[in-house]
Parts: C-alpha cells; sequence; structure tokens
C-alpha cells in the first residue's frame, strides 16, 4: 500500500500545472543566497509578472467587485425570470457535461492503453477535436442543427425519412441538450489523454501481481487502477467544473442561448447584460452570484494538488 | 478444503476453451468503438468541409455529401472577392500578430519569473507561484467585463495590445508552472559554475537557463499559440473596428446577417483553422498530455 501511495505523490503523473512546492531540505541552490546586485536582477526578472498580476487581475477583480457590490443589483436580478431559469441551465450544465465527460474519458483513457497500432492512430484522429480551434467547429456544430438544412437534419431525412427535431428552435432541453453534447465533443478528447497519461503512469507490476491474485478485467479496474487514478479524478473534476463555470463560447455559438433566452447560462447572461443591454454592473452582478459554487471549489482544489501533490 | 483446491482447476479449463472466441469478440466490439469514435470525432469537421466546397445554393438542400464540390468560395476568401470577407487578410495579419505577441511575451515574462523564483530562489518566491494559481483559477469570462470597462477608460478599446494584454496575462501564470516543472529537472551545478566562472544574473538566463529550457518553450508557446486562437470573448468586446478586428470576430459578425453565406464561412473557418492544427500537430510529441493542461482555461 505504501507504494501505491508513494506512486501517486511522485512525479509519475503527467507534470503541467500544479502547485510548485520547495524540497523539503531547502537545499540553498545559489549557494549563500543573493547577494546585492542579484537580488536587485531577481527583483527586476518578478517585476514584469507582478506587473501584469496586479493591472489585470487585481485591478479588475477589485473593480468587478466593486460594481457588483450593491444589493439592488441582485434584487434586480432575482426577479428577472430569465436569470432565474441561467442558474438552472448552469447547475444542469455543469453536472451533466462535466461528469459524462470525464465519465466517458476515463472509459475511453482504457481503451487508448490497447497496445495495436491502429488504437494509436485512432487517437490522432481523436484529438482532432480539441486541437481545431473552438469557434470554426461550434459554428459548424450550430449549422448542423439547423433544423432545415443541417446535416443531421439531412441525414435523418435521406436515409430513415425522419422529419428530423428542430434541435435550437423551439425546445429548450432540446437546445441545452445540443449545447451539452457540444461542449462534450470539444473538450473529452483532451480529459481523455490527461487520464491517459494518468493511466500510463501505473507501473504494469501492479497489473500482473493483481492477475496472479486472480484479479482480471472489472476487477482490475476497481482494485487498481481507479484507486490510483481517484485523486487525478477528482482534481481533473473540479478544474473542469471551475473552467466549464467560464465557458462562454459553446453556449454563445450552438445555441445563442435561444431559443428565447432560455439556455443562456451566468457566462453567456452576465455578457448579455453587460453588453446587449447595455448595464456593466448587473452583467457583473450576473457572474458574481457563481462565486459561492467557485470559491469552495477554489479552496478545495488547492488543499487537494497541495496535499496529494500531484502534479496534474 | 476440497472445493478450494477445486476451484482454479474448474475455472482454468473453461477460460481456454473460450478464449479464442472472446478474444474476437472483444476485437470486434473494440473496432465498432473505434468506428463511432471516428465518426463522432470527425462529423462536425466533415460538416465543415462540405459546407465549404458547395456552391451556395447547394447549401440549403437536403444532400448529406457535397453534390457540385468546388473552391469557389475559398477563392472568394483568398481574393476577398466577397463583402463579408474584404478585410480578410487584413484581419488574419492581425490574428497572427496577436497569437505571435502573446507567445512571445508568455514565453519572456513566465521564463524570467521562473528563472527568478525556481533558479535564483528569491525570498518569498510562494507569493508569485500562488498569484499564478490564482489566476489559473480565475475564470477569464468572469473578469472580461471589469477589464472591458477599464480599458475603455483608457481609450484602448479597438487596439489590439488590450487583447494581447488579456491573453498574456491568463497564458503566463500556466506557463510558469510548466518552466518551474521543467526546471527542476536541470542540474543547478551549471549555474553555480558559470556564476563562479563570474557570470551575471541575465548571463545565466541567457546563456544557461534558456537554451536549456528550449523543449518547455516549444510546448508553452504552442499552447499560448493554441490559447490565442481558441479565445474569442476578449476579442468580440474589445475588437470592433473593421481595421482591427481579428478573424475571429469576423466569423462571428456572419451570424448577424439574415441569409449567412455560409460556405464563405466554414472556407474561412477552414483557413482560420489550418494554423494552430498543423502548429499541434507538428509539436504534438513535445505536448506530453500535462503540457496540454492549460488549453481548457475558459
Amino acid at each position: 500500500m505504501d507504494g501505491m501511495q508513494g506512486m501517486q505523490t511522485a512525479p509519475a503523473l503527467p507534470q503541467g500545472a500544479g502547485t510548485y512546492t520547495l524540497p523539503q531540505h531547502r537545499r540553498r541552490l545559489w549557494r549563500g543566497g543573493l547577494h546585492g546586485t542579484e537580488y536587485t536582477w531577481a527583483v527586476a526578472f518578478c517585476i514584469p509578472y507582478m506587473a501584469i498580476f496586479l493591472a489585470f487581475v487585481i485591478y479588475p477583480v477589485l473593480y468587478g467587485l466593486w460594481m457588483g457590490h450593491s444589493p439592488a443589483l441582485y434584487e434586480q436580478l432575482w426577479e428577472d425570470p430569465i436569470y432565474r431559469m441561467s442558474i438552472v441551465n448552469t447547475i444542469i450544465y455543469l453536472a451533466v457535461g462535466v461528469n459524462v465527460k470525464l465519465f466517458f474519458a476515463l472509459l475511453l483513457s482504457g481503451f487508448f492503453m490497447r497496445k495495436q497500432l491502429w488504437v494509436k492512430g485512432l487517437l490522432v484522429i481523436f484529438v482532432l477535436p480539441w486541437a481545431v480551434p473552438a469557434l470554426p467547429t461550434f459554428l459548424s456544430i450550430h449549422w448542423m442543427l439547423n433544423s432545415q438544412w443541417g446535416l443531421l437534419d439531412n441525414m435523418l431525412w435521406n436515409w430513415f425519412h425522419i422529419d428530423g427535431p428542430q434541435f435550437l428552435d423551439t425546445s429548450r432541453w432540446l437546445a441545452l441538450g445540443s449545447v451539452i453534447v457540444a461542449y462534450i465533443w470539444k473538450w473529452m478528447p483532451f480529459w481523455t489523454v490527461i487520464l491517459l497519461a494518468g493511466r500510463m503512469a501505473i507501473p504494469q507490476e501492479l497489473y500482473e501481481s493483481a492477475e496472479v491474485d486472480g484479479a482480471t478485467g472489472i476487477r482490475q479496474f476497481t482494485h487498481v487502477t481507479f484507486p490510483l487514478l481517484a485523486n487525478l479524478y477528482l482534481i481533473c473534476t473540479l478544474l473542469s467544473t471551475i473552467f466549464t463555470m467560464g465557458d462562454f463560447t459553446t453556449v454563445y455559438f450552438v445555441s445563442g442561448g435561444g431559443p428565447a433566452l432560455t439556455t443562456n447560462v451566468l457566462a453567456t447572461l452576465g455578457i448579455r447584460d453587460a453588453y446587449t443591454v447595455g448595464q456593466p454592473d448587473v452583467g457583473m452582478a450576473a457572474v458574481m452570484t457563481a462565486l459561492p459554487l467557485l470559491i469552495p471549489l477554489v479552496l478545495i482544489l488547492m488543499r487537494k494538488m497541495r496535499t496529494a501533490e500531484v502534479q496534474l | 478444503m476440497s472445493a478450494s483446491v477445486a476451484t482454479p482447476g474448474r475455472i482454468r479449463p473453461r477460460r481456454t476453451k473460450n478464449y479464442r472466441l472472446r478474444a474476437w469478440v472483444t476485437e470486434g466490439l473494440c473496432i465498432l468503438l473505434g468506428v463511432v469514435l471516428v465518426i463522432w470525432s470527425v462529423l462536425p469537421i466533415y460538416n465543415m468541409i462540405m459546407v465549404a466546397v458547395q456552391p451556395h445554393g447547394d447549401v440549403f438542400t437536403s444532400s448529406t455529401y457535397p453534390v457540385n464540390p468546388t473552391l469557389g468560395a475559398f477563392w472568394q476568401v483568398i481574393d476577398e472577392s466577397y463583402w463579408y470577407v474584404e478585410h480578410f487578410w487584413h484581419q488574419y495579419y492581425n490574428s497572427l500578430y496577436m497569437g505571435a505577441m502573446t507567445v512571445f511575451l508568455t514565453l519572456l515574462i513566465a521564463s524570467l519569473t521562473s528563472f527568478a523564483v525556481g533558479r535564483m530562489r528569491i525570498r518569498h518566491g510562494w507569493v508569485i507561484t500562488n498569484a499564478a494559481l490564482l489566476t489559473y483559477v480565475i475564470p477569464a469570462t468572469f473578469l472580461s467585463i471589469p477589464f472591458y470597462v477599464i480599458m475603455n477608460d483608457y481609450g484602448m478599446v479597438n487596439n489590439i495590445w488590450a487583447v494581447i494584454a488579456s491573453l498574456v496575462t491568463f497564458a503566463t501564470p500556466y506557463a510558469i508552472f510548466i518552466f518551474l516543472n521543467y526546471g527542476a529537472s536541470i542540474p543547478m551545478e551549471l549555474d553555480e559554475a558559470a556564476r563562479i566562472d563570474g557570470a551575471s544574473p541575465i548571463q545565466v538566463y541567457w546563456r544557461i537557463y534558456l537554451p536549456l529550457m528550449a523543449p518547455a518553450m516549444v510546448a508553452v508557446g504552442t499552447y499560448a499559440l493554441l490559447l490565442s486562437w481558441n479565445e474569442f470573448l476578449y476579442q468580440y468586446l474589445l475588437l470592433s473596428s473593421d481595421r482591427s478586428m481579428t478573424v475571429a470576430v469576423a466569423l462571428a459578425q456572419f451570424l448577424n446577417s439574415d441569409e449567412s453565406p455560409w460556405n464563405i464561412m466554414m472556407a474561412t473557418a477552414i483557413i482560420y483553422a489550418m494554423l494552430p492544427v498543423a502548429v499541434y500537430y507538428m509539436f504534438r510529441s513535445k505536448m506530453s498530455a500535462g503540457l496540454t493542461m492549460g488549453g481548457v482555461k475558459g
């Protein structure tokens, strides 16, 4: 068991954004510390980033908090049925979109562990949705779902003589479902690759000894793979939820918030209130109502990343 | 007792008997899954190409493949002969300039910061890593409203540098993490040796650190380019004049008209998408899974 724990903390997992922790024994690397001009240089090296951080993160954050500080804004928002609908949509979008996407990504990462050459070739095609920029693909999906001349409708009509549903024009649930499917299409490959790297980091010997002990197939997954991937999976879920909360492009291009503004999420509603309606402070207040969900997620995420030292 | 001894003997022959059949079924199911995955992944891209090679009238028919394929729409985009794309190359230049500046500034700022924090071990370096982590988890969309108001106050609307500033802001934290992680694998003795030989910090940075960081620089550069190509909201909010807008904003504008020229729109989209796809597949081997992590930032 110790070995397994150690494996999770080792940097064998995919590298990337994680907390950067100094080595425990704090070896003095530039021996004797920094002296005189060296210290000045080090500070100078950090100045560009700190300037950017203060000017384009801290200042807008404070400005945004100030814009959305008045309680009257929230009363105004709450009376707006479109806003209440957007909250429900956001919750559905996050709960269904993120979890379905990651669950399939987890399963598919197992499929892509297969050794055949054609599976490796398939992976190259499979990451295509992620490699193509978001905007062109979402425009394409928007047109595919067109109720009269879209590709899906044409296929249903030509091959099965079914008059396809009006994906985006009449039903809120069909439109929201379309947005979620488009979202899964776009982002599943990426998370599959992440989880695939996590699986590859699991030493093969564990599977061999599990097989000797009689665990095959599904039991290898539940007793070896999943316990070792659980932490990575949780961090992926948290990160993905945070990123998806700020997702504007998918909803804006696939459904455009329609039909009749019923499929907006907080991000698109905020931008709509701020620019189309021309009330920046209302828009700011709308996105700020995501903070009660965002802040706990960020805190758990930072804690998870720190205690596990998982490097994503 | 005897039952537990008998168990392995009972199971083993059954497994070998069905082994061939099971292997075939598994293989068949895998191929089926593969086919489904290819269709799933390629369908919207097929749709993009199909619409782009159709003449305008054919777009509004119920065909599932291009009946009269033509590259006319691509030519109309390339020689800017349709009024929607009359500034196409200028807009493409804007996108390119924005992408290149984002890559350059992200690499410069993040490498300097990670050098000071990771190699020189500046005191209170944790403040910087935490600042970066904080930026990483703030949805950029949420900051766009105050960002726009501030840029408006400073008269930076329709200035591409406002967009570059936002892109660099959201790309650097991730770049810093990558550089810190990657830099940890480079032996510190190299820095010390150079220092004993009398190199100043800037020389160590330029002659030791940067050359050794080249693989990470390639990965982060690719990431920053993809980020700037994927980003839409800030460009949409900040760039609205014909001369300042990028291809992404121009593409979105197509949607405003009633009878959109979908074939030209999709041709524009394909030309726009070519560069990042080419760059991504060129450097795919360099972008290990973790290095692509930041690509999901919304």
